[in-house]
Protein backbone atom coordinates (compact mmCIF):
# COMPACT_ATOMS: atom_id res chain seq x y z
CA UNK A 1 0.00 0.00 0.00
CA UNK A 2 1.34 3.72 -1.18
CA UNK A 3 2.25 6.08 2.51
CA UNK A 4 -0.44 8.08 1.38
CA UNK A 5 -3.07 5.07 1.28
CA UNK A 6 -1.81 4.55 4.73
CA UNK A 7 -1.83 7.64 6.40
CA UNK A 8 -5.83 7.81 5.55
CA UNK A 9 -6.47 4.44 7.13
CA UNK A 10 -4.90 5.90 10.24
CA UNK A 11 -6.61 8.79 9.93
CA UNK A 12 -10.35 7.04 9.60
CA UNK A 13 -9.48 4.81 12.31
CA UNK A 14 -8.96 7.28 14.39
CA UNK A 15 -11.28 9.41 13.58
CA UNK A 16 -14.03 6.41 14.95
CA UNK A 17 -13.04 7.58 18.58
CA UNK A 18 -15.00 10.35 20.17
CA UNK A 19 -12.72 11.17 23.33
CA UNK A 20 -9.45 11.03 24.55
CA UNK A 21 -9.23 7.90 26.31
CA UNK A 22 -10.15 6.27 23.47
CA UNK A 23 -7.70 7.68 21.25
CA UNK A 24 -4.66 6.94 23.85
CA UNK A 25 -6.13 3.56 24.63
CA UNK A 26 -5.59 2.34 21.26
CA UNK A 27 -2.30 4.61 21.09
CA UNK A 28 -1.43 1.93 23.80
CA UNK A 29 -2.54 -1.15 21.98
CA UNK A 30 -0.42 0.00 18.86
CA UNK A 31 2.59 0.27 21.28
CA UNK A 32 2.54 -3.00 22.11
CA UNK A 33 2.49 -4.97 18.73
CA UNK A 34 5.33 -2.29 17.07
CA UNK A 35 7.98 -4.46 15.28
CA UNK A 36 10.42 -4.78 17.60
CA UNK A 37 14.12 -3.37 17.40
CA UNK A 38 16.69 -6.28 18.10
CA UNK A 39 18.47 -6.03 21.35
CA UNK A 40 21.87 -5.56 19.34
CA UNK A 41 20.27 -2.49 18.30
CA UNK A 42 18.96 -0.46 21.41
CA UNK A 43 22.27 1.35 21.34
CA UNK A 44 23.07 4.60 22.08
CA UNK A 45 23.62 5.86 18.35
CA UNK A 46 20.16 4.41 17.80
CA UNK A 47 18.81 6.36 20.25
CA UNK A 48 16.43 9.16 18.87
CA UNK A 49 17.22 12.82 20.59
CA UNK A 50 14.92 14.77 21.77
CA UNK A 51 12.53 12.54 23.35
CA UNK A 52 11.81 12.64 27.37
CA UNK A 53 11.11 8.85 27.30
CA UNK A 54 13.99 6.60 25.35
CA UNK A 55 13.14 6.03 21.05
CA UNK A 56 15.13 3.40 19.65
CA UNK A 57 15.09 3.42 16.17
CA UNK A 58 16.90 0.87 13.01
CA UNK A 59 16.45 0.24 9.52
CA UNK A 60 17.00 -2.34 6.71
CA UNK A 61 17.35 -2.74 3.36
CA UNK A 62 14.83 -5.85 2.49
CA UNK A 63 13.66 -5.51 -1.59
CA UNK A 64 14.25 -2.03 -2.58
CA UNK A 65 12.52 -1.02 0.43
CA UNK A 66 13.10 0.96 4.03
CA UNK A 67 12.11 -1.87 6.84
CA UNK A 68 11.99 -0.01 10.10
CA UNK A 69 11.76 -1.58 13.79
CA UNK A 70 11.51 0.56 17.08
CA UNK A 71 11.24 0.41 21.07
CA UNK A 72 10.96 2.81 23.35
CA UNK A 73 10.77 2.54 27.42
CA UNK A 74 7.21 4.59 27.26
CA UNK A 75 4.03 2.55 26.07
CA UNK A 76 2.37 5.74 24.76
CA UNK A 77 5.83 6.77 23.06
CA UNK A 78 5.82 3.42 21.49
CA UNK A 79 2.09 3.05 20.39
CA UNK A 80 3.62 6.91 18.42
CA UNK A 81 6.58 5.38 16.99
CA UNK A 82 4.71 2.67 15.77
CA UNK A 83 2.21 4.77 13.42
CA UNK A 84 4.94 6.42 12.19
CA UNK A 85 6.59 3.09 11.23
CA UNK A 86 3.10 1.79 9.87
CA UNK A 87 2.90 5.13 7.97
CA UNK A 88 6.42 4.78 6.56
CA UNK A 89 8.25 1.04 6.86
CA UNK A 90 8.48 -0.88 3.78
CA UNK A 91 8.22 1.90 1.43
CA UNK A 92 11.07 2.81 -1.11
CA UNK A 93 13.01 5.31 0.05
CA UNK A 94 12.29 8.32 -2.32
CA UNK A 95 8.45 7.50 -1.64
CA UNK A 96 9.63 8.19 2.15
CA UNK A 97 11.60 11.16 1.92
CA UNK A 98 8.36 12.98 -0.14
CA UNK A 99 6.14 11.69 2.22
CA UNK A 100 3.89 14.64 3.98
CA UNK A 101 3.25 14.02 7.32
CA UNK A 102 -0.22 16.63 8.04
CA UNK A 103 -1.71 12.92 9.15
CA UNK A 104 0.17 13.43 12.57
CA UNK A 105 -2.03 16.60 12.54
CA UNK A 106 -5.17 15.03 11.77
CA UNK A 107 -5.06 12.19 14.16
CA UNK A 108 -5.05 14.68 17.04
CA UNK A 109 -1.62 14.02 17.93
CA UNK A 110 0.65 17.22 17.95
CA UNK A 111 -2.18 19.29 19.16
CA UNK A 112 -2.60 16.65 22.21
CA UNK A 113 0.86 16.00 22.96
CA UNK A 114 3.10 18.11 25.31
CA UNK A 115 5.42 20.36 24.01
CA UNK A 116 8.53 18.33 24.70
CA UNK A 117 6.30 15.14 23.25
CA UNK A 118 5.85 17.21 20.31
CA UNK A 119 9.50 17.49 20.12
CA UNK A 120 10.22 13.97 20.12
CA UNK A 121 7.78 13.22 17.59
CA UNK A 122 9.27 15.93 15.04
CA UNK A 123 12.45 14.22 15.64
CA UNK A 124 10.77 10.21 15.08
CA UNK A 125 9.88 11.77 11.61
CA UNK A 126 13.56 13.37 11.21
CA UNK A 127 14.99 10.18 12.20
CA UNK A 128 12.67 8.04 9.61
CA UNK A 129 13.34 10.11 6.64
CA UNK A 130 17.36 10.35 7.70
CA UNK A 131 17.57 6.56 7.29
CA UNK A 132 15.52 7.21 3.88
CA UNK A 133 17.72 9.91 2.83
CA UNK A 134 21.33 7.31 3.48
CA UNK A 135 19.67 4.64 1.91
CA UNK A 136 18.96 6.60 -1.41
CA UNK A 137 21.91 7.78 -1.92
CA UNK A 138 23.23 4.33 -1.29
CA UNK A 139 21.17 3.36 -3.98
CA UNK A 140 22.17 6.72 -6.23
CA UNK A 141 25.70 5.91 -5.99
CA UNK B 1 -14.08 26.76 54.91
CA UNK B 2 -10.64 25.48 56.00
CA UNK B 3 -9.67 26.15 59.63
CA UNK B 4 -6.14 27.24 58.43
CA UNK B 5 -6.79 28.80 55.34
CA UNK B 6 -9.53 30.45 53.39
CA UNK B 7 -8.50 28.60 49.76
CA UNK B 8 -11.76 29.24 48.60
CA UNK B 9 -11.20 32.93 48.68
CA UNK B 10 -7.68 32.77 47.78
CA UNK B 11 -8.32 30.80 44.89
CA UNK B 12 -10.27 33.75 43.51
CA UNK B 13 -7.34 35.66 43.34
CA UNK B 14 -5.81 33.61 40.84
CA UNK B 15 -7.22 33.92 37.63
CA UNK B 16 -5.28 31.43 35.79
CA UNK B 17 -6.77 28.50 38.47
CA UNK B 18 -10.48 28.73 36.54
CA UNK B 19 -9.15 27.60 33.32
CA UNK B 20 -9.29 24.28 31.32
CA UNK B 21 -7.30 22.08 30.18
CA UNK B 22 -8.46 19.80 27.88
CA UNK B 23 -12.27 20.35 28.58
CA UNK B 24 -11.16 19.72 32.41
CA UNK B 25 -11.32 22.44 35.18
CA UNK B 26 -7.07 22.94 35.63
CA UNK B 27 -5.45 21.29 38.62
CA UNK B 28 -2.01 22.60 38.92
CA UNK B 29 0.19 20.49 40.85
CA UNK B 30 3.49 21.72 39.13
CA UNK B 31 3.95 24.44 41.87
CA UNK B 32 8.14 23.22 42.18
CA UNK B 33 8.86 24.00 39.02
CA UNK B 34 6.71 27.65 38.60
CA UNK B 35 4.05 29.00 40.83
CA UNK B 36 1.04 30.88 39.84
CA UNK B 37 0.58 34.63 39.96
CA UNK B 38 -2.57 36.13 42.01
CA UNK B 39 -4.38 39.47 40.52
CA UNK B 40 -2.46 41.49 42.93
CA UNK B 41 1.02 40.80 41.53
CA UNK B 42 -0.24 40.79 37.96
CA UNK B 43 -2.02 44.35 38.79
CA UNK B 44 1.67 46.03 40.30
CA UNK B 45 2.43 44.34 37.09
CA UNK B 46 0.00 46.15 35.01
CA UNK B 47 0.28 49.62 36.71
CA UNK B 48 4.34 50.00 36.77
CA UNK B 49 4.06 49.94 32.71
CA UNK B 50 0.62 51.81 32.61
CA UNK B 51 1.94 54.58 35.04
CA UNK B 52 5.33 54.74 35.58
CA UNK B 53 7.32 52.77 33.30
CA UNK B 54 11.57 54.54 33.37
CA UNK B 55 14.97 53.42 34.06
CA UNK B 56 16.03 53.69 37.63
CA UNK B 57 19.19 55.29 39.39
CA UNK B 58 19.69 57.72 36.62
CA UNK B 59 16.90 59.89 35.91
CA UNK B 60 16.24 63.49 37.69
CA UNK B 61 12.34 63.54 35.96
CA UNK B 62 9.56 62.03 38.53
CA UNK B 63 8.60 59.01 36.79
CA UNK B 64 12.12 57.82 36.89
CA UNK B 65 12.28 58.66 40.54
CA UNK B 66 9.08 56.59 41.28
CA UNK B 67 10.04 53.89 39.39
CA UNK B 68 13.37 53.73 41.62
CA UNK B 69 11.77 54.45 44.76
CA UNK B 70 9.08 51.23 43.82
CA UNK B 71 12.34 48.95 42.79
CA UNK B 72 14.30 50.12 46.01
CA UNK B 73 11.19 49.58 48.76
CA UNK B 74 10.87 46.25 46.85
CA UNK B 75 14.60 45.60 47.61
CA UNK B 76 13.72 46.88 51.28
CA UNK B 77 10.45 44.12 51.89
CA UNK B 78 13.00 41.23 50.78
CA UNK B 79 15.04 42.15 53.15
CA UNK B 80 12.54 42.21 55.90
CA UNK B 81 11.06 38.83 55.16
CA UNK B 82 14.41 37.35 55.06
CA UNK B 83 15.28 39.28 58.44
CA UNK B 84 18.66 40.59 56.28
CA UNK B 85 20.97 42.81 58.23
CA UNK B 86 21.30 45.63 55.21
CA UNK B 87 19.85 46.07 52.10
CA UNK B 88 22.70 46.49 50.44
CA UNK B 89 23.20 42.86 51.22
CA UNK B 90 20.29 42.03 48.47
CA UNK B 91 21.88 41.74 45.12
CA UNK B 92 18.66 42.10 42.55
CA UNK B 93 19.21 39.37 40.03
CA UNK B 94 17.90 36.98 37.37
CA UNK B 95 16.84 34.43 39.55
CA UNK B 96 18.53 31.43 41.23
CA UNK B 97 20.62 30.07 38.47
CA UNK B 98 22.25 34.49 38.33
CA UNK B 99 23.06 33.93 41.85
CA UNK B 100 25.07 30.73 42.01
CA UNK B 101 26.76 31.82 38.98
CA UNK B 102 27.79 35.17 40.71
CA UNK B 103 29.39 33.46 43.52
CA UNK B 104 31.22 30.58 41.02
CA UNK B 105 32.54 33.54 39.35
CA UNK B 106 33.59 35.62 41.85
CA UNK B 107 35.21 32.55 43.99
CA UNK B 108 37.24 32.08 41.29
CA UNK B 109 40.44 34.60 42.43
CA UNK B 110 40.05 32.89 45.47
CA UNK B 111 40.65 29.11 44.27
CA UNK B 112 44.09 27.55 44.40
CA UNK B 113 44.71 23.92 43.45
CA UNK B 114 44.03 21.35 46.29
CA UNK B 115 41.20 23.51 47.81
CA UNK B 116 37.54 22.24 47.54
CA UNK B 117 34.07 22.87 47.01
CA UNK B 118 31.40 20.37 48.17
CA UNK B 119 28.11 20.15 46.90
CA UNK B 120 25.05 17.96 47.83
CA UNK B 121 24.06 14.79 45.96
CA UNK B 122 20.46 16.00 45.68
CA UNK B 123 21.55 19.68 43.25
CA UNK B 124 19.61 20.82 40.68
CA UNK B 125 21.78 19.55 37.72
CA UNK B 126 22.25 23.19 36.56
CA UNK B 127 23.51 24.44 40.09
CA UNK B 128 26.29 21.69 39.19
CA UNK B 129 27.87 22.98 36.22
CA UNK B 130 28.96 26.78 37.58
CA UNK B 131 30.92 24.52 40.40
CA UNK B 132 32.50 21.97 37.55
CA UNK B 133 33.39 25.21 35.84
CA UNK B 134 35.01 26.99 38.63
CA UNK B 135 36.50 23.55 39.76
CA UNK B 136 38.08 23.79 36.04
CA UNK B 137 39.23 27.08 36.00
CA UNK B 138 41.05 27.17 39.66
CA UNK B 139 42.07 23.16 39.69
CA UNK B 140 39.83 22.47 42.82
CA UNK B 141 38.41 19.90 43.82
CA UNK B 142 34.11 19.10 43.96
CA UNK B 143 33.35 17.34 46.64
CA UNK B 144 29.78 15.26 47.14
CA UNK B 145 27.48 15.23 50.25
CA UNK B 146 25.89 11.52 49.54
CA UNK B 147 22.33 10.78 50.39
CA UNK B 148 20.91 7.57 51.55
CA UNK B 149 17.64 5.78 49.61
CA UNK B 150 15.36 7.75 51.87
CA UNK B 151 16.30 10.76 50.52
CA UNK B 152 18.30 12.32 52.61
CA UNK B 153 21.65 13.55 53.34
CA UNK B 154 23.92 11.71 55.56
CA UNK B 155 26.85 14.23 56.87
CA UNK B 156 29.17 11.51 58.57
CA UNK B 157 31.59 11.61 55.43
CA UNK B 158 31.09 15.47 55.12
CA UNK B 159 32.32 15.96 58.77
CA UNK B 160 35.05 13.75 58.93
CA UNK B 161 36.52 15.28 55.52
CA UNK B 162 35.70 18.38 55.43
CA UNK B 163 39.03 20.43 56.35
CA UNK B 164 40.90 23.87 56.12
CA UNK B 165 41.42 22.81 52.79
CA UNK B 166 37.73 23.50 51.82
CA UNK B 167 36.79 26.64 50.85
CA UNK B 168 32.82 26.60 50.06
CA UNK B 169 29.80 24.56 51.21
CA UNK B 170 26.58 24.59 48.22
CA UNK B 171 23.77 22.87 49.00
CA UNK B 172 19.81 23.29 48.24
CA UNK B 173 17.71 23.99 51.61
CA UNK B 174 15.13 21.41 50.22
CA UNK B 175 15.37 19.56 46.93
CA UNK B 176 13.13 20.14 44.51
CA UNK B 177 12.93 16.44 43.02
CA UNK B 178 12.58 15.22 46.09
CA UNK B 179 10.88 17.87 48.64
CA UNK B 180 13.80 16.90 51.17
CA UNK B 181 14.61 19.81 53.55
CA UNK B 182 17.73 19.67 54.19
CA UNK B 183 19.78 20.15 57.38
CA UNK B 184 21.15 23.23 56.59
CA UNK B 185 22.19 25.13 60.19
CA UNK B 186 24.49 22.04 60.87
CA UNK B 187 26.32 21.90 57.55
CA UNK B 188 26.43 25.99 58.06
CA UNK B 189 27.95 25.30 61.04
CA UNK B 190 30.10 22.48 60.40
CA UNK B 191 31.48 24.09 57.38
CA UNK B 192 32.22 27.69 59.06
CA UNK B 193 34.55 25.40 61.56
CA UNK B 194 36.50 25.24 59.34
CA UNK B 195 36.42 28.63 57.89
CA UNK B 196 34.42 27.76 54.64
CA UNK B 197 31.90 29.88 53.05
CA UNK B 198 28.35 28.59 52.13
CA UNK B 199 25.81 29.13 49.51
CA UNK B 200 22.41 28.17 50.00
CA UNK B 201 19.92 27.82 47.24
CA UNK B 202 16.72 28.64 48.55
CA UNK B 203 14.35 28.06 45.27
CA UNK B 204 12.67 25.42 46.59
CA UNK B 205 12.60 26.87 50.43
CA UNK B 206 11.72 30.31 49.40
CA UNK B 207 7.40 29.06 48.78
CA UNK B 208 7.30 27.44 52.31
CA UNK B 209 10.28 28.86 54.76
CA UNK B 210 10.52 31.99 55.44
CA UNK B 211 14.49 31.50 56.27
CA UNK B 212 15.71 34.21 58.82
CA UNK B 213 19.74 34.62 57.51
CA UNK B 214 20.91 36.20 60.11
CA UNK B 215 19.97 33.76 62.57
CA UNK B 216 20.97 30.67 60.21
CA UNK B 217 24.64 32.80 59.59
CA UNK B 218 24.95 31.95 55.93
CA UNK B 219 26.90 33.10 53.95
CA UNK B 220 25.04 33.25 50.65
CA UNK B 221 21.51 32.53 49.75
CA UNK B 222 19.85 32.82 46.46
CA UNK B 223 15.68 32.65 45.48
CA UNK B 224 13.85 33.07 42.67
CA UNK B 225 10.64 35.24 42.36
CA UNK B 226 8.56 33.18 40.06
CA UNK B 227 8.51 29.93 42.88
CA UNK B 228 6.97 32.13 45.19
CA UNK B 229 3.87 34.04 43.23
CA UNK B 230 6.62 36.62 41.83
CA UNK B 231 7.15 37.03 37.94
CA UNK B 232 9.96 34.92 35.86
CA UNK B 233 13.36 36.26 35.30
CA UNK B 234 13.60 37.64 38.41
CA UNK B 235 15.14 36.81 41.92
CA UNK B 236 17.56 37.65 44.54
CA UNK B 237 21.14 36.82 45.80
CA UNK B 238 21.70 37.37 49.71
CA UNK B 239 25.22 38.18 50.58
CA UNK B 240 27.16 38.42 53.95
CA UNK B 241 28.71 42.44 53.64
CA UNK B 242 32.01 41.70 54.06
CA UNK B 243 32.08 38.71 51.26
CA UNK B 244 30.27 41.20 49.02
CA UNK B 245 32.89 43.38 49.65
CA UNK B 246 36.05 41.18 48.79
CA UNK B 247 33.88 39.07 45.59
CA UNK B 248 34.80 40.80 42.54
CA UNK B 249 31.94 42.28 40.07
CA UNK B 250 30.28 39.32 38.10
CA UNK B 251 29.50 41.75 34.62
CA UNK B 252 30.64 45.01 33.91
CA UNK B 253 28.23 48.34 32.67
CA UNK B 254 26.22 51.14 33.49
CA UNK B 255 24.84 50.87 37.04
CA UNK B 256 27.55 49.23 38.32
CA UNK B 257 30.46 51.78 38.37
CA UNK B 258 31.90 54.81 40.33
CA UNK B 259 34.13 56.56 37.73
CA UNK B 260 35.26 55.58 34.30
CA UNK B 261 37.75 56.90 32.72
CA UNK B 262 40.15 54.95 29.65
CA UNK B 263 43.02 54.45 32.42
CA UNK B 264 40.88 53.38 35.07
CA UNK B 265 37.25 52.37 36.80
CA UNK B 266 35.94 52.34 40.04
CA UNK B 267 33.35 50.42 41.01
CA UNK B 268 30.18 51.48 42.59
CA UNK B 269 29.48 50.44 46.01
CA UNK B 270 27.38 47.57 47.34
CA UNK B 271 24.50 46.71 45.87
CA UNK B 272 25.20 48.25 42.43
CA UNK B 273 28.43 46.37 41.75
CA UNK B 274 26.62 43.57 41.17
CA UNK B 275 23.82 44.88 39.39
CA UNK B 276 25.16 46.05 36.07
CA UNK B 277 22.63 47.16 33.37
CA UNK B 278 19.26 47.87 33.40
CA UNK B 279 17.55 45.42 35.51
CA UNK B 280 14.25 44.26 35.38
CA UNK B 281 12.47 46.90 37.42
CA UNK B 282 9.17 45.88 36.34
CA UNK B 283 10.32 41.88 37.94
CA UNK B 284 11.73 43.48 41.08
CA UNK B 285 8.51 45.39 42.25
CA UNK B 286 6.30 42.54 40.85
CA UNK B 287 8.81 40.46 43.61
CA UNK B 288 8.29 42.44 46.31
CA UNK B 289 4.33 42.91 45.82
CA UNK B 290 4.55 38.86 45.84
CA UNK B 291 6.16 38.96 49.07
CA UNK B 292 3.34 41.26 50.56
CA UNK B 293 0.51 39.17 49.57
CA UNK B 294 2.09 36.39 50.89
CA UNK B 295 3.01 37.78 53.97
CA UNK B 296 -0.60 38.99 54.55
CA UNK B 297 -1.57 35.41 54.31
CA UNK B 298 0.81 34.45 56.63
CA UNK B 299 3.99 31.86 56.13
CA UNK B 300 3.12 29.97 58.69
CA UNK B 301 -0.56 29.39 57.72
CA UNK B 302 0.37 28.47 53.98
CA UNK B 303 3.09 25.92 55.56
CA UNK B 304 0.69 24.19 58.06
CA UNK B 305 -2.05 23.89 55.06
CA UNK B 306 0.58 22.53 52.69
CA UNK B 307 1.62 20.14 55.05
CA UNK B 308 -1.53 18.99 55.78
CA UNK B 309 -2.25 18.79 51.64
CA UNK B 310 1.11 16.84 51.74
CA UNK B 311 0.01 14.39 54.21
CA UNK B 312 -3.40 13.73 52.58
CA UNK B 313 -1.97 13.39 49.26
CA UNK B 314 0.92 10.82 50.43
CA UNK B 315 -1.56 8.45 52.40
CA UNK B 316 -3.95 8.64 49.37
CA UNK B 317 -1.20 7.56 46.93
CA UNK B 318 0.32 5.09 48.83
CA UNK B 319 -3.31 3.07 48.88
CA UNK B 320 -2.41 2.81 45.20
CA UNK B 321 -0.85 -0.48 44.03
CA UNK B 322 2.86 -0.50 42.67
CA UNK B 323 2.97 3.41 43.75
CA UNK B 324 6.34 3.83 45.34
CA UNK B 325 7.24 7.65 46.46
CA UNK B 326 10.50 8.87 46.18
CA UNK B 327 11.61 10.92 49.14
CA UNK B 328 10.60 9.52 52.07
CA UNK B 329 12.64 12.18 54.92
CA UNK B 330 10.58 12.59 57.55
CA UNK B 331 11.24 16.70 57.37
CA UNK B 332 9.69 17.56 53.65
CA UNK B 333 7.76 19.76 52.14
CA UNK B 334 4.67 19.44 49.56
CA UNK B 335 6.28 17.59 46.88
CA UNK B 336 5.66 14.80 45.88
CA UNK B 337 8.34 12.11 43.41
CA UNK B 338 6.63 8.84 42.46
CA UNK B 339 6.43 6.07 39.84
CA UNK B 340 3.75 3.24 39.13
CA UNK B 341 5.53 -0.19 38.96
CA UNK B 342 6.82 -0.88 35.41
CA UNK B 343 5.23 2.17 33.77
CA UNK B 344 7.33 5.11 32.35
CA UNK B 345 6.80 8.67 34.08
CA UNK B 346 6.26 9.86 31.13
CA UNK B 347 3.40 7.62 30.27
CA UNK B 348 1.54 8.49 33.38
CA UNK B 349 1.99 12.43 33.32
CA UNK B 350 0.48 12.40 29.80
CA UNK B 351 -2.87 10.93 30.71
CA UNK B 352 -2.98 12.90 33.80
CA UNK B 353 -2.30 15.95 31.29
CA UNK B 354 -5.00 14.55 29.17
CA UNK B 355 -7.66 15.01 32.46
CA UNK B 356 -6.27 18.61 32.85
CA UNK B 357 -4.12 17.51 35.68
CA UNK B 358 -0.59 19.60 35.26
CA UNK B 359 2.14 17.33 37.04
CA UNK B 360 5.79 17.13 36.27
CA UNK B 361 7.89 14.14 34.81
CA UNK B 362 11.19 13.44 34.17
CA UNK B 363 14.29 13.76 35.68
CA UNK B 364 13.40 17.04 37.58
CA UNK B 365 17.09 18.56 36.53
CA UNK B 366 18.20 16.05 39.09
CA UNK B 367 20.23 13.73 36.79
CA UNK B 368 21.91 11.85 39.70
CA UNK B 369 19.39 11.64 42.11
CA UNK B 370 17.70 9.78 39.34
CA UNK B 371 21.09 7.63 38.30
CA UNK B 372 21.10 6.75 42.82
CA UNK B 373 17.41 5.26 42.33
CA UNK B 374 18.37 4.07 38.71
CA UNK B 375 15.00 4.99 37.52
CA UNK B 376 14.62 7.12 34.27
CA UNK B 377 12.65 9.99 36.05
CA UNK B 378 9.56 10.36 38.55
CA UNK B 379 5.72 11.84 38.20
CA UNK B 380 6.48 14.76 40.60
CA UNK B 381 2.85 16.73 41.90
CA UNK B 382 4.12 19.57 44.35
CA UNK B 383 1.32 21.28 45.78
CA UNK B 384 1.12 25.36 46.61
CA UNK B 385 -1.27 27.03 49.23
CA UNK B 386 -4.06 27.55 46.92
CA UNK B 387 -4.34 23.86 45.96
CA UNK B 388 -7.19 21.89 47.43
CA UNK B 389 -8.31 18.46 49.29
CA UNK B 390 -10.65 17.60 46.38
CA UNK B 391 -7.62 18.47 43.91
CA UNK B 392 -5.30 16.11 45.87
CA UNK B 393 -8.77 13.61 44.90
CA UNK B 394 -8.10 14.30 41.35
CA UNK B 395 -4.57 13.40 41.34
CA UNK B 396 -5.51 10.32 43.19
CA UNK B 397 -8.13 9.40 40.70
CA UNK B 398 -5.99 10.48 37.58
CA UNK B 399 -3.33 8.40 38.89
CA UNK B 400 -5.40 5.39 39.44
CA UNK B 401 -7.05 5.37 35.48
CA UNK B 402 -3.71 5.69 34.32
CA UNK B 403 -2.49 2.93 35.82
CA UNK B 404 -5.32 0.63 34.37
CA UNK B 405 -4.80 1.99 31.06
CA UNK B 406 -1.49 1.57 31.34
CA UNK B 407 -0.94 -1.56 32.81
C1 LIG C 1 16.46 23.89 43.73
C2 LIG C 1 16.46 24.78 42.53
N1 LIG C 1 17.54 25.55 42.28
C3 LIG C 1 17.57 26.38 41.22
C4 LIG C 1 16.54 26.47 40.33
C5 LIG C 1 16.67 27.36 39.15
O1 LIG C 1 15.94 28.52 39.31
P1 LIG C 1 15.87 29.60 38.14
O2 LIG C 1 15.57 28.83 36.90
O3 LIG C 1 14.78 30.52 38.55
O4 LIG C 1 17.21 30.26 38.07
C6 LIG C 1 15.39 25.71 40.56
C7 LIG C 1 14.23 25.82 39.64
O5 LIG C 1 13.80 24.92 39.00
C8 LIG C 1 15.36 24.84 41.67
O6 LIG C 1 14.29 24.08 41.92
Amino acid sequence: MQIEAIQEEIVDEFSMFDDWMQRYEYMIELGKSLPKISDEFKTDDHLIKGCQSKVWVHADMEDGKVVFTADSDAIITKGIIGILIRAFSNQKPADILSAKTDFIDEIGLKEHLSPTRANGLVSMIKQLKLYALAYQAKIES
Amino acid sequence: MHPMLNVAEIRKDFPILGRQVHGQPLVYLDNAATSQTPQQVIDVIVDYYSRYNANIHRGVHSLSQEATDAYEKARITIQKHFNIQHSHEVIMTSGTTHGINMVASGFTSFLNPGDEIWVSAMEHHSNIVPWQMLCERTGAELRVIPMNTTGELVLQPFYEELSERTQLVFCNHISNALGTINPIEEIIEAAHEVGAAVLIDGAQAAPHIKADLQALDVDFYTISAHKICGPTGVGALYGKTEWLEKLPPYQGGGEMIAEVSFEKTTYAGLPHKFEAGTPNICGGIAFGAALDYLNAIGMDRIAAYETELLQYATSELLKINGLRIYGEGTNKTSVISFNLEGIHPYDVGTLLDQMGIAVRTGHHCAQPIMDFYQIPGTVRASFAFYNTLSEVDRLVEGVKKAAQMLS
